[in-house]
């Protein structure tokens, strides 16, 4: 199925080339809209009812907020997405692909397909703040960096252990350390704000790191 | 401190008799204690088709197994422990009952005997108070299945003498494991952090957020774990989750290691996770570690 790539810059899904935006064609069935202008985006999209899936680049908000909602009913050939990425490190091949309760199925197995078909794994969520891996590992990281402070065991031994005890590849520490720490408050705040949790608000560490600039 | 030669392991649970095989390969002595003949049978057993393993895998002569298996010996008899240098413990996760096994201990072992457990969420202090030997107590943590992670979390009590931790971390080494220190605190570092992780992972799922097996799938290609929150819950069991998260919560009364309403459904329905079919996923293999 043919595809079309609206960019409007500055995209955290596909900073670089990939096979996803190097095989788009000049318009398509299926629209991508990419980078961190969804709205102008949004505007530039010629006949959007009539495609057979419209799919949007998220940051920390809900689809929602580009499609409107509707007690619950909410739901058309509009998806949103986002390829994974932690901070300052390259994206990952992992897509989170946003539904609402009415999306229709065409247009889900069309997006799945389009991404699944670029080399990326697609995992399905609904339209919630953090959608699935932000929302559970940002707790854990804060959870960490809060024991780190409390002198649980030093960053090293913490590491070593999730490593060593549920085959991570990388410890939470270290992990952050990569990635950007300011990044970590960044999302966590968004997520903190969004959903009022406790476990969300940032860690010490992250918000000394963000305050460092 | 005195050499450790002759290790004692007691409770021949899935972690003693694991534990238990660890310290008979490296070369020790190991007596493993347990009230229950049967259950000693079967972990002799077990141990005997483990090394039968190590054997095809090439990993260990069938000359050197037989070695290893002449140093393991099992017992009813607690008071065969009074050869052992180093005690450790692997019984049910019950403060009264570990006291009272350490208690008896007190009395059977020399002076320079050092004591362990291996709980994973009880305090180390608190075990070590009933033990009448509080500065030669350490925590020894492994992780399942023992023979096969070479992860242990160590930790000091509060009156543990640094000489008694040093010892036991030496030893540590010596079994070819991977020491790290932690604090005696709940879950010390792998449970505290694992715990409410999947937790948070079930809440997700009772939110509505998403399914079970696109959480796997998520979590797998985004932080390139080996296995999804969910495939983990389902090998540790539901109740056995159950049992983590009411030890956990119960000292912490942390929020995110409150056991989520989810799991005792799942209990009630049966599906406890691999060991019974279905978990969170359906299972035609309900084999576990290989066994």
């Amino acid at each position: 199925m043919a595809y079309c790539v609206i960019d409007t810059g500055a995209s955290r899904s596909f900073p670089a080339a990939h096979a996803l935006t190097q095989g788009a064609a000049e318009d398509g069935e299926i629209v991508v809209v990419i980078g961190a202008e969804v709205k102008r985006g949004i505007a530039r999209i010629k006949n959007p009812d009539t495609r057979t899936a419209v799919l949007l680049e998220l940051g920390t908000e809900c689809l929602g907020v580009y499609t409107g909602e509707s007690r619950g009913t909410e739901g058309s050939n509009v998806l949103g997405f986002a390829r994974f990425r932690l901070g300052d490190a390259a994206p990952t091949n992992l897509v989170e692909l946003v539904r609402q309760p009415r999306t229709g199925p065409a247009a889900l197995a069309a997006a799945q397909k389009l991404f699944e078909d670029a080399g990326l794994a697609v995992a399905v969520c609904n339209d919630f703040p953090g959608r699935i891996v932000d929302r559970l590992i940002r707790p854990y990281f804060n959870a960490a960096l809060r024991r780190l402070d409390e002198g649980l065991a030093s960053a090293d031994d913490m590491d070593t252990t999730l490593k060593l005890g549920l085959g991570y590849p990388e410890g939470p520490i270290a992990l952050l350390e990569r990635t950007g720490l300011a990044a970590h408050f960044d999302v966590t705040q968004a997520l903190y704000e969004a959903l009022g949790d406790a476990a969300y608000a940032p860690a010490r560490r992250a918000r000394a790191a963000k305050q460092r600039g | 401190m005195a050499e450790i030669r002759t290790v004692g392991v007691a409770g021949c649970g899935t972690m003693g008799a694991g534990i238990a095989i660890v310290a008979a390969r490296a070369g020790l002595r190991t007596l493993v204690y347990d009230t229950r003949a049967d259950a000693l049978a079967k972990a002799r057993q077990q141990s005997e088709a483990f090394f039968a393993k190590s054997v095809e895998r090439g990993k260990l002569t069938a000359g050197q197994v037989e070695t290893i298996l002449g140093h393991l010996v099992g017992t009813t008899k607690l008071e065969d422990f009074s050869a052992c240098d180093l005690v450790i413990e692997a019984v049910f996760e019950d403060l009264k009952v570990k006291h009272a096994l350490f208690a008896q201990l007190d009395g059977i072992c020399p002076a320079h005997t050092l004591f362990a457990s291996n709980t994973s969420t009880l305090s180390i202090t608190e075990i070590a108070g009933g033990s009448g030997r509080d500065d030669r107590f350490v925590g020894m943590h492994f992780c399942l299945p023992a023979q096969l992670m070479k992860l242990v979390e160590m930790s000091p009590g509060l009156n543990t003498s640094e000489a008694s931790f040093q010892a036991a971390w030496e030893f540590c080494k010596a079994l070819g494991q991977h020491p790290v220190k932690t604090q005696d605190s709940p879950g010390f570092i792998l449970n505290y952090f694992l715990i409410p992780f999947n937790n948070d992972a079930i809440r997700l799922v009772e939110s509505g957020v998403a399914e079970p097996a696109e959480i796997d799938k998520a979590i797998k290609g985004a932080m390139g774990y080996a296995m999804g929150p969910f495939e983990l819950l389902d090998l540790v069991g539901m109740d056995t989750q159950l049992l983590l998260c009411e030890a956990m919560h119960g000292l912490t009364h942390e929020p995110r290691a409150a056991c989520p309403p989810l799991v005792r459904r799942m209990i009630a329905a049966g599906r406890l996770g691999k060991k019974t079919g279905r978990g969170f996923h359906v299972h035609k293999d309900s084999k576990m570690f290989g066994a």
